[in-house]
């Protein structure tokens, strides 16, 4: 395994932070960077396509992402997202409170840290 | 801030949020008034549970100490309460709380009770669904009650008649707090930039201390200040809805422009178009500025017309839900605990059909399972599996299952834990707005 490069970026969460919220079976995710220096990266790595192909069985419908760049932030609005949402899932977090820790959790797309 | 600023305070953002940081805001926060925001989706559905069962209940079960806790607080400062407690049954929550103003010898107190937002007789059973496929007659269960959001024009009239507690039922969240700002600056109905920045300040302040470092805290990345001791938001607002979000200075948590922004788009979709029962509130162009410690100040939110619909959230007696666990540690905990998850669905196979069933390895895989994230070698699991039902001896016996693990199972399983508890399931319709007459009763103490 080869060693990482100290302190540098390696998921979503090392450069922004989020919060997610429901309604019925949609989930929706707002990420916004620390840096506005890294708002390009972040727009790189979560595109619609991507987060959808990162959790196929979870996130069953459309990804709409909305941009409020002068704040550094992205909004993603995920169509069947939530196992049927809070009225049928039976996931502990029937919510989807913690989707916003998926989402920190993805690899940064930066072809220049590998 | 100038002096013309209205100040309005969380005093709480869900059903079960703390009490004596609302007294403490209310004490030192120099108030106009105080929104206490009680209800969901469930929290209504649950109420009517609770409300068939006797019908002088149905409220929040908080009221009471809430009441006796906040009344003095509020009578001494002039601070106006605004809450929507009442959840299935405002009347009695109404009534509850003349009752304890009388006690407290709160003498000339007004007290407003709005009704109206229960439309379980004004909704037909082939209305569709909002936001899915399918109408109300769809749907194989008891309905327990249906709730429209009453907006801030059914919450003015209480403060034109000088009430000092409001208290109604399914009063939208940010409505609470537009209401108030609204009437002391004068805004006229139709005003939709000025609605829309209101809207804004009652959006950011309705979930309590989530705007102030509650729901925030990520170690490393996020600290925050004392967040044991958290306070509950503060918002002045300018006579133009621009406002400054803060929180008292001895209290803990932060007011930050990340804390801001994290509660600005929380359970937004397309923040150009966020819709209430007073407008159709435009958050994309909102300004997120720090004017000092712990201040953050927001503005150049804006809006255009109100929907022609009102939501109405239908409730649905959903039968019971039946959790239970064991617990596997130390060397091959994982596979102790795979190998008891693989007999609880190999014996629970015989209700097939009867009963929906999940089963999860706390520790290795639970919440993220379906989004395909599993630990390879956890030591210290736990088996947990959840059950819903129609029918309450399905869940009984899953209960039994996952506790004859304790012999039955695989070695060195633990902790047997199980509970059955009542369900409801929510729907959402749409209907116009013209159908719904609010209505408003002020009795004095």
């Amino acid at each position: 395994m080869s060693a990482p490069h100290r302190n540098a970026p390696r998921i979503v969460r090392d450069i922004a932070h989020a919060r997610a919220g429901d309604k019925g079976n949609t989930s929706n995710v707002n990420v916004w960077t620390y840096d506005p220096a890294d708002y390009g990266l972040l727009k790189k790595t979560l595109t619609p396509k991507h987060i959808k192909q990162a959790f196929p069985h979870l996130i069953r419908g459309e990804v709409t992402r909305y941009e409020l760049p002068h704040l550094n932030g992205l909004n993603f609005v995920m169509q069947d997202a939530l196992e049927g949402g809070v009225n049928r899932s039976l996931n502990l977090d029937s919510h989807g409170k913690s989707w916003s820790y998926l989402i920190l959790g993805l690899p940064l797309d930066d072809e220049e840290s590998g | 801030m100038s002096g013309a600023a209205f100040r309005i305070g969380t005093g709480a953002g869900f059903s079960a949020d703390r009490l004596e940081p609302a007294v403490d805001l209310v004490e030192g926060g120099r108030l106009d008034a105080i929104v206490l925001e009680c209800l969901g989706e469930r929290t209504v559905a649950f109420a009517h549970r609770d409300r068939m069962a006797d019908p002088k209940r149905g409220y929040n079960s908080l009221l009471e100490r809430r009441m006796r806790a906040l009344l003095p607080a509020c009578r001494k400062t002039g601070t106006v309460m605004i809450t929507n407690m009442g959840a299935a049954n405002p009347r009695a929550a109404a009534e509850r709380t003349l009752a304890i103003a009388r006690e407290l010898g709160f003498k000339g107190l007004k007290i407003a009770c709005i009704e109206g937002d229960d439309v379980s007789t004004l909704v037909p059973k082939d209305q569709p669904f909002m936001d899915e496929p399918g109408t109300l007659a769809d749907v194989d269960m008891p309905v327990v009650g249906m709730n429209a959001y009453l907006g801030a024009d059914a919450i003015i009239p209480a403060l034109d008649a000088g009430a000092d507690v409001i208290i109604g039922g399914r009063l939208a969240d940010p409505s609470m707090f537009l209401a108030p700002i609204a009437h002391r600056f004068g805004w006229d109905a139709g005003d939709m930039p000025r609605l829309g920045a209101g809207t804004l300040v009652g959006h950011l302040m309705e979930c309590g201390m989530q705007v102030t470092g509650g729901y925030f805290a990520d170690p490393g990345m996020k600290d925050v200040p004392d967040l044991a001791q958290c306070g509950f938001p503060i918002a002045e607002v300018a006579p133009d809805g621009s406002a400054v979000i803060t929180k008292l200075a001895k209290t803990g948590g932060c007011v930050t422009p990340a804390t801001v922004k994290e509660q600005l788009l929380y359970e937004v979709h397309d923040p150009a178009r966020y819709l209430t029962p007073d407008v159709t509130a435009d958050f994309s162009r909102v300004e997120v500025a720090a004017t000092g410690a712990d201040r953050v100040r927001v503005s150049n939110a804006s809006g255009s017309a109100r929907p022609e619909t009102l939501k109405v959230t239908v409730g649905f007696d959903g039968g019971f839900q039946g959790e239970a666990g064991v617990s596997y540690a130390g060397p091959a905990a994982q596979q102790r605990g795979q190998l008891a998850a693989d007999i609880v669905r190999e014996r629970m196979t015989r209700l097939n059909g009867k009963a929906d069933l999940r089963v999860d390895l706390i520790g290795a895989s639970s919440l993220f399972a379906t989004a395909g994230l599993r630990a390879s070698d956890a030591q210290d699991v736990r088996l947990h599996v959840t059950l819903r039902s129609r029918d309450k001896e399905a869940a009984e016996l899953m209960l039994w299952e996952v506790e004859s693990l304790l012999c039955c199972g695989p070695a060195g399983g633990g902790g047997f834990r199980g509970a059955i508890v009542p369900c409801v399931l929510t729907k959402s319709v749409l209907i116009p707005r013209e159908r719904i007459r609010p209505t408003l009763d002020v009795t004095s103490a």
